[in-house]
């Protein structure tokens, strides 16, 4: 995603700030009111991110949602680093929606590598503004000045930002000169890599922090929403609530007219508590015409979904390079193929959905928890029937995104009945009806080939695959082309474009139409490679085996670096060479080869993360323990490496690669659910069941040193764990596992 | 319509019997810090304290605290300085924080009862409170710098 590209906004300060493409314009103007020295001075403000206030005070703007990977300290430590600011002076701002700051998404674990060039560079112009004003104010020669712990020293002399600023800063600077200003050394950093506390810990451990569900506001109500039958289609006949007007607070129902068609078919409870709403939700009896998914069950999907590969017209191959497989397999010595599945999975995110929606001086508000404001703006606004100008979206901490609030369609069930009841309505969905209402992981089916000369080479791969596409339901503008101009959602498709280096490779990405009919399907956290590296890593175990080589000796072999693999600058300098590196250490780590119990095995599994373009190297060996009479499989650790460039925060980095291998975990052994007459079966915990503290395995992690571009964290380690598992599942009984959730009766009926 | 005690104040609520204190304590008191989840009494993010014991409050009606002492999050600790709230903010447990207030009135209460806890308890005391960040090697850490802690006072 290119940095957006704003328009030139005059503050009231008179500061001309504008962003364009990756370059950064900054015009510094006056800011000099002629109140030198004064407590009252108006805080320097250099760029839309950030401003130095008369108390010395650095004020940083994160357009990013926090909702656990402790975002704003690691974008605020960026930017505090290069300009010199003392850690204790920094505050983080968790801005609202506004056309300013440009496209505002939290995903993809893109943050810290789409901000850094960004943050840095403002934070070097800051520092550069202050040394020119702090020579002035010391009268020295700003050559003999170095900015320092939030002052400027020149020999004996300093003078503190907040002095600075009191006297006023006037600074102009054309992109030109900007260019010309010099990032920090990578020795001299004092904040970026180096442990910090995060800004969000002790909120979040006294009751105080606030989240979306705490938001509340003078004369609102509560709504409980009635879910449709289906996601979609839909429509309500006949509503009869007698009964609920037995219930204290009751006060009605509305169905939503929804010119977006986000939330169709909804009807919201209207009470004064939340209590209360939810007892009539059960009382009121509604009528539908159901829509056309309402027999719609997991099989079916998956049907089609295999359906759709043996089409080989269907789908769009992705560009790279020679996808002309067909020569190689003909002439191939030998081959393997095999198919590989995974099964609906849920966002499950603590907090269940929720938003409070209310009209204000002409504006809507909604106060909820989002990790893509600009996506649901125009939703908001077609529903609403109002400008987007016309809408805010007041930011508070997610409990927990995943991905799930990158799709903000519950924001437009809360707006909707604010504006049919004419009041402020905060709406809660039940956890079933989170559930239900979820944009969960599409159920997937993948084929893969690989061919073979006679000693053994690769020469040739094909990985197909079918699932339900998140961006060609909810932002098809996101999706690039394909071969023969054919669009992809590569969302669904990442982590198959791999590193290996085998010949000719042909991907190809279909899209399940019946999977976003049924469903709205989501962006799950790692996303697409979340399935397709559980198929790819399992598949080139399966390959090594085949052709008699241990699996690590046989990545290594295809990790060369070579072509379109060799990496390019700046972020994905080394290529596979990185690649490989995690692999040789993982595996050293966790005494790959060695001697294990029998019904012990170790398995390998590795990825580049979420994207070509921004690749994180990790590794992961899981070391099983699998009870033949039973099935049952016990991880007993995972030893996992990552080689994420520059670690920004690296206390933040362990606690994300901690979460995401955990998270891998649990989808592999412990989630998956089914759809069922056109909804998921499981709609709480007892039936889903995520990973407890009581199966949580030794965790050995470690970072590779590096002072490379830094790059995400939140999503790589998801996508290696699984296949690590299935491989060490392999080596410890012989048992290939080809389907996640992998279950004890799965691996009793594959032992042979 | 029930009397009870919150964080040592006397408080006394106008709702129907059957209201979960889950949101008696969110709505009604203006407590926001215990969290809701499941509503089925399966993740502990409405974990509470009622009489000491470590209670889910999303399960438990207004009519079962009648007369009880009830204490959340904000009551913990006049200054948010149990050992427990400290364990968990030395080791930065939180990643969204939403589950961490029930994960601490569960350890809280389960180091009360059992200052000797050993590592299979915790992992068997704590198993019930679901954290979907995954936060769970730094919840048996904390608990048990809590549980040293609390010995050492
Ligand atoms: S909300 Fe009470 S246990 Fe989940
Ligand atoms: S910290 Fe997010 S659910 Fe536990």
């Amino acid at each position: 995603m290119d940095t957006p590209v704003n328009t030139p906004i005059l503050s009231r300060r008179g500061f001309l700030v504008t962003t364009a493409g990756a370059g950064v314009a900054f015009s510094f103007l006056t800011a000099c009111d002629q109140t030198a020295g004064a407590s009252n001075a108006p805080p320097f403000e250099p760029t839309l991110w950030y401003s130095i206030d008369n108390n010395g005070i650095v004020t940083v703007n994160v357009i990013r949602a926090e909702m656990g990977q402790h975002v704003g300290t690691s974008l605020a430590r960026i930017l505090a680093d290069e300009l010199e600011a003392p850690w204790e002076n920094v505050r983080i701002k968790h801005v609202d929606s506004d056309p300013k700051w440009g496209l505002m998404v939290t995903g993809g674990s893109w943050s810290v590598w789409q901000t850094y060039p960004l943050y840095s560079q403002a934070g070097a112009a800051g520092r550069a503004a202050m040394i020119e004003a702090g020579a002035t104010a010391l009268g020295v020669d700003p050559a003999s000045c170095k900015a320092e712990n939030g002052q400027i020293v020149s020999g004996s002399k300093k003078i503190s930002y907040r002095d600075i600023v009191r006297k006023g800063v006037a600074k102009t600077y054309t992109p030109e000169d900007l260019a010309k200003i010099a990032l920090k050394p990578v020795a001299d950093r004092k904040l970026i890599g180096k442990p910090v506390t995060s800004l969000d810990i002790v909120e979040k451990t006294d009751g105080t922090a606030i989240y979306g569900i705490d938001a509340k506001v003078e004369g609102m109500v509560y709504g409980c929403p009635i879910l449709p039958p289906t996601r979609n289609g839909s429509q309500v006949n006949y509503v009869m609530d007698a009964p609920a007007k037995e219930i204290k607070g009751y006060l009605q129902t509305v169905v939503l007219k929804d010119a977006s068609n986000t939330v169709p078919g909804w009807a919201v409870v209207i009470a004064e508590t939340w209590p209360a709403a939810m007892k009539a939700a059960k009382a009121i009896t509604l009528e539908y015409t159901p829509g056309p998914t309402a027999n719609v069950s997991e099989k079916d999907i998956q049907d089609h979904a295999a359906k759709l590969i043996a089409n080989p017209n269907s789908g769009s191959v992705l560009p790279l390079g020679n996808t002309n497989t067909a020569p190689a397999f003909r002439a191939a010595k030998s081959s393997i193929e095999a198919t590989y599945t995974t099964a609906t999975a849920l966002h499950f995110q603590m907090e269940p959905l929720n938003a409070l929606a209310l009209q204000k001086d002409g504006k809507w508000e909604i106060h909820t928890g989002n990790q893509w404001q600009s996506l649901v703006l125009p939703w908001l606004a077609t529903a609403l029937e109002v400008p987007e100008t016309d809408v805010v979206m007041k930011t508070y901490r997610l409990g927990g995104g995943f991905g799930r609030r990158l799709n903000g369609d519950y924001a437009v069930g809360a707006a909707l009945a604010s504006k049919a009841i004419g009041r402020p309505v905060k709406m809660i969905m039940t956890r079933e009806d989170d559930v239900k209402f979820d944009s969960v992981r599409s159920p997937s089916v993948q084929k893969l080939r690989m061919a073979f000369d006679k000693d053994g080479n690769v020469t040739a791969m094909e990985q197909h695959v079918a699932a339900g596409w998140p961006t060609e339901v909810m932002a098809p503008f996101f999706m690039p082309k394909g071969e023969k101009d054919v669009p992809f959602d590569p969302f669904a498709i990442n982590g198959a474009n791999h590193w290996y280096t085998v010949g000719a490779h042909k991907v190809r990405a279909i899209s399940n139409d019946l999977a976003n009919k049924t469903f709205r399907p989501g962006w799950l956290r790692s996303v697409g490679p979340g399935f397709t590296n559980w198929a790819l890593e399992s598949f080139m175990d399966e390959a090594a085996h085949k052709l008699k080589m241990d699996p690590v000796a046989f990545r290594l072999k295809l990790l060369t670096a070579e072509g379109a693999n060799a990496g390019t600058a700046p972020n994905s300098v080394g290529g596979a060479s990185r690649q490989a590196n995690v692999v040789k250490l993982a595996a050293e780590k966790a005494g790959w080869g060695g001697q294990l119990p029998a019904g012990t095995g170790l398995g390998l599994a590795t990825s580049f993360g979420q994207e070509r373009d921004m690749p994180t190297w990790v590794a992961c060996v899981a070391r099983v323990n699998v009870d033949k009479g039973t099935g049952k499989v016990k991880v007993e650790k995972l030893t996992l490496v990552a080689d994420a460039g520059t670690i920004v925060d690296p206390d933040g980095a362990r606690a994300q690669m901690e979460g995401a291998s955990l998270w891998g975990l649990s989808l592999a052994l412990h989630e998956g659910t089914e759809f069922e007459n056109g909804n998921v079966k499981a709609t709480n915990l007892g039936a889903y069941t995520p990973l407890r503290l009581a199966d949580v395995p030794e965790l050995d992690i470690t970072f590779v040193d590096s002072a490379e571009v830094p790059v995400g964290l939140g999503e790589p380690a998801t996508t290696i764990v699984g296949p690590a598992i299935g491989n060490a599942i392999f080596n410890a009984c012989g048992a290939r596992m080809r389907h996640i959730p992998i279950t004890p009766a799965a691996v009793k009926a594959a032992l042979v | 319509m029930a009397s009870f005690k919150i964080n040592g104040k006397q408080m006394t609520v106008e709702a129907d019997a059957d209201t979960p204190l889950l949101w008696v304590l969110r709505d009604d008191a203006g407590l926001t810090g215990t969290k809701f989840g499941c509503g089925i009494g399966m993740c502990g993010a409405c974990t509470v304290h009622i009489g000491g014991k470590a209670t889910r409050s999303c399960i438990t009606p207004l009519s079962a605290v009648e007369g009880a002492e009830i204490t959340t999050i904000e009551g913990l600790d006049p200054k948010g300085a149990h050992p427990v709230q400290k364990a968990w903010q030395e080791l930065q447990v939180p990643q969204c924080g939403y589950c961490q207030s029930g994960q601490i009135m569960q350890a809280a209460a389960v180091l009360k009862d059992n200052p000797n806890i050993t590592d299979a308890e915790i992992d068997e005391q704590m198993t019930g409170n679901l954290c979907r960040c995954m936060t769970y090697t730094r919840i048996r850490a904390a608990v048990r710098q809590a549980a040293n802690a609390m010995k050492g006072a």
